[in-house]
């Protein structure tokens, strides 16, 4: 559904982004690219280390391709505020998908927003990233 | 136990900058396509200054700077151990390739859950750019997790 900001309503949803399963390329990539170096994610040897099966995803892929969803519907300078939980880690070979909701029309600081809430799930239907943004209307 | 005294820790403010190429590699890599993060044409035409750094994108700074890692290792925290636990992000003014961005974070609580299995970090930083603009603030909480 295309974004209007003078037409969203509560309960307009977000188009479902669904992502490729999660590769060790990726996640290389990404700390490459994120600038987060922590082993964990990317050397298999550290990650034994500390007690996992495996490397897995960074928190903050996820988030990014969550606000990539958000970005694609919602103009990026619309977003006033971002924020996520994360509820469950991301494993290699997972396939995720981020989607979104309008929940509330509110004012934040005399603007008119939107309150959409924001969630990246697996397969599975198990939650990864529980979180929400405000969008302004005007 | 991290010892509850580091509440109110705050690192000497870090200045990082916006590096065009770094914003057309993290869009590639997370599959962004809109033009605005890689074409400067594009991103003045949509009414920025210049190409647009994605949103999560500023969170790579206490990474490159190293304070995330001189974080952890003045709490004397395990790195295995540590876990993401939430990140949000107040944007107050766009981030544009070429901005040199100014980071002053503190840590603002430490606290635990299940009788000290689950340790919290709770840091924030104010984000500014080089025209004095104060475009954002981030709001992080880490977790370190023991047995």
């Amino acid at each position: 559904m295309t974004f209007d900001p003078r037409k969203i309503r509560v309960g307009d949803t977000m188009p479902v982004l669904a992502l490729a399963p999660i590769s060790r390329t990726t996640l290389a990539l990404f700390a490459g690219a994120s600038g987060d170096h922590n082993p964990i994610h990317i050397d298999i040897d550290f990650a034994h280390k500390a007690g996992m099966k495996d490397v897995f995803a960074h928190g903050m892929l996820s988030m990014a391709y969550l606000a990539r969803a958000l970005a694609e519907w919602v103009p990026q300078r619309r977003v006033l505020r971002y924020g996520v939980r994360f509820a469950a880690i991301t494993q290699l070979g997972d396939r995720i998908q981020c989607s979104g909701k309008v929940v509330e029309k509110l004012d934040h600081d005399g603007r008119p927003c939107a309150r959409i809430e924001l969630t990246v799930a697996k397969r599975s239907g198990e939650v990864t990233l529980a979180g929400e943004a405000l969008v302004a209307l005007d | 136990m991290i010892d509850k005294k580091h509440i109110g820790y705050a690192p000497p403010a870090v200045l990082w900058d916006v590096e065009k190429g770094r914003i057309a590699f993290f869009a590639k890599v997370i599959g962004l396509t809109d033009p605005i993060h890689t074409d400067d044409v594009a991103a003045r035409a949509a009414g920025y200054r210049g190409i647009v750094a994605p949103p999560t994108f500023i969170f790579g700074a206490p990474g490159d700077s190293g304070e995330t890692m001189k974080l952890i290792e003045t709490l004397e925290i395990d790195l295995g151990k540590v876990l993401h636990g939430e990140q949000r992000f107040d944007y107050h003014a766009p981030v544009c390739a070429g901005d040199t961005l100014r980071f002053e974070s503190r840590v603002s609580d430490i606290y635990d859950k299940k009788g000290g299995a689950l340790e919290f970090v709770v840091n924030g930083t104010k984000v500014t750019n080089q025209l004095g603009e104060h475009v954002a603030d981030l709001h992080s909480v880490i977790v370190v997790r023991h047995g």
